[in-house]
């Protein structure tokens, strides 16, 4: 990794990277929430550098992360940065919202040390994803079967599921699913998943 | 994983009569699907970066991106080279190939974590001089990586290995303690020496604060990381001699754990107490942002 803190480097840079794969697109501008110990020494351990390399999909060993916020300005990206107080979040923790024309995804990640992550909010529902396995977040409507229908999918592919979680914002209404599996999800399946009608959309996030 | 502590990680190494680092192995290509050729493969190139990491700090004039830092692991390289040294040549040079290391990680070098870049010198340090010293092969030191990330998933999955989360003992603490059982390993040491090695070199760096001034992972992250690599072969030689930590190593985690989360906010890597807020902590800051007032305002990128 290129640092120098693993947790306000390489975790921060992971996050950026997670966010990007959530939003699917590439985005125009990011609003950038910092919290407690990011807050506090984001400059001096290079936390802001980091996460926009995530954001523009560069590896956590790719030289040009000292160089991101230029590259993110000379491509004609906004960046803004806010520092914010939350006692009840981890001391390492990045609230990102992406923005392109109309569309907009945010989230709510956590840097836990040594580079690994969990990712605690997409979209205002509470996760709880570490994004070290290959993992499927689809947005779908609460509706009977869907979940049923994207679990064979991946059955048929034979994609073992080590992680799965189901949330909605109230019944028939929307809905996420948020599938971590031991490999990674081939086009065809992704393609079949997107495919459903109840599904809006498939995000899907490799370990980097 | 078949093991989640330190006592489990023994008894499974003790019960199929091998190293921790073969159960370490066994574990990781259960885990990924990957062989056993690839895994150790994967950990070699990681022990390619580490090595030149080392070499880059102690043959480049390494500045950090602060200008504040740079250069010490070339000076106490070459103190330890003209021979006459108080801890001895290994030592010195543990501690030489740890600041360098460190060097490079503030000068945004390339890097392994082990388990974090604040602390990515210590287990450098002692392997590099342990290859000489016991005149040990690269794929024996690759194998010793194997035991110090054994160490390192039980601490990270029972504790934590984050500055902001636990301080420095979290950090320094958990890379002494993993390259400590490796040193064990590594000398012909049993498993239950290793993790008597890592108990006894983490319970030194309880309470340790993470205090970096003006934010940076500099000042006093590097000279800790030098220090850090002789505690882990102080550790290691005292466990191999066969002192036992009378509070189980498991239990050293756990303490760890409980003193992160009692400390305040300001000693967990905010940059707001201890040596950061020194008269010349924060004259450092100043220069650098321009600030000092501890905050560091929030920019347009």
């Amino acid at each position: 990794m290129i640092g120098p803190s693993s947790s306000h480097t390489a975790g921060a840079a992971r996050i950026g990277r997670v966010a990007r794969s959530l939003f699917g697109a590439p985005w125009e501008s990011a609003e950038i929430i910092l919290y407690g110990s990011f807050a506090k020494t984001y400059r001096g351990h290079g936390t802001d550098v980091a996460l926009v390399a995530g954001l523009l999909e560069f590896a956590t060993h790719d030289p040009r992360i000292p160089k991101s916020l230029l590259i993110a300005k000379e491509k004609g990206l906004h960046v803004a940065f806010r520092t914010a107080e939350n006692p009840d979040y981890h001391p390492n923790t990045v609230r990102i919202r992406l923005t392109a024309g109309a569309h907009s995804s945010e989230l709510l990640g956590v840097s836990i040390g040594g580079g690994a992550v969990e990712i605690l909010e997409i979209d205002g529902f509470k996760v709880k994803m570490t994004a070290s396995y290959p993992t499927l977040v689809i947005p779908h409507t609460d509706r009977y079967g869907v979940v049923a229908a994207v679990t064979a999918i991946l059955s048929n592919h034979h994609l073992n599921i080590s992680v799965m979680e189901v949330s909605r914002r109230g019944r028939g209404s929307d809905a996420l699913m948020v599938i971590s599996t031991d490999e990674e999800a081939p086009d065809e399946a992704v393609g079949a998943i997107m495919a459903l009608e109840a599904v809006k959309t498939v995000a899907s996030i490799n370990p980097s | 994983m078949r093991f989640r502590n330190l006592a489990e990680l023994v008894q499974l190494a003790e019960q199929e009569g091998k190293p921790m680092y073969e159960i370490m192995i066994e574990e990781h290509v259960q885990e990924t699907g990957m062989s056993r050729e690839a895994v150790v493969e994967q950990m070699a190139a990681s022990f390619d970066v580490m090595t030149q990491s080392v070499q880059r700090g102690l043959t480049e004039d390494i500045r950090s991106f602060s200008g504040l830092t740079g250069g010490d692991a070339k000076r106490v390289y070459e103190y330890a080279r003209k021979g006459r040294t108080l801890l001895g040549k290994q030592a010195t040079e543990a501690v030489a190939m740890a600041l360098s290391t460190s060097e490079v990680n503030a000068a945004m070098g390339l890097v392994v974590a082990t388990p974090t870049a604040g602390s990515c010198g210590i287990l450098p340090g002692v392997l590099t001089s342990l290859r000489e010293s016991l005149g040990l092969s690269k794929d024996q030191l690759v194998y010793g990586m194997f035991t110090a990330a054994a160490v390192g998933y039980v601490v990270a999955n029972n504790a934590s290995i984050s500055g902001a989360g636990g301080g420095c003992q979290a950090e320094v603490g958990s890379a002494t303690a993993m390259a400590a059982a490796a040193a064990v390993e590594l000398a012909g040491g049993t498993p239950e020496q290793a993790i008597q090695a890592a108990g006894l070199a983490l319970k030194n760096v309880l309470g340790l604060v993470c205090d970096p001034v003006a934010g940076l992972v500099e000042v006093p992250c590097i000279i800790r990381n030098g220090f850090g690599s002789v505690l882990a072969l102080a550790g290691a030689d005292m466990a191999l001699a066969g002192v036992r930590s009378v509070i189980p190593p498991d239990e050293v985690i756990l303490a760890m754990y409980n003193i992160g989360k009692t400390m305040p906010v300001e000693l967990r890597e905010t940059a707001l107490g201890g040596l950061a807020d020194t008269p010349t902590g924060r004259a450092i800051e100043k220069r650098i942002y321009g600030t000092q007032d501890g905050s560091q305002e929030a920019g347009e990128a």
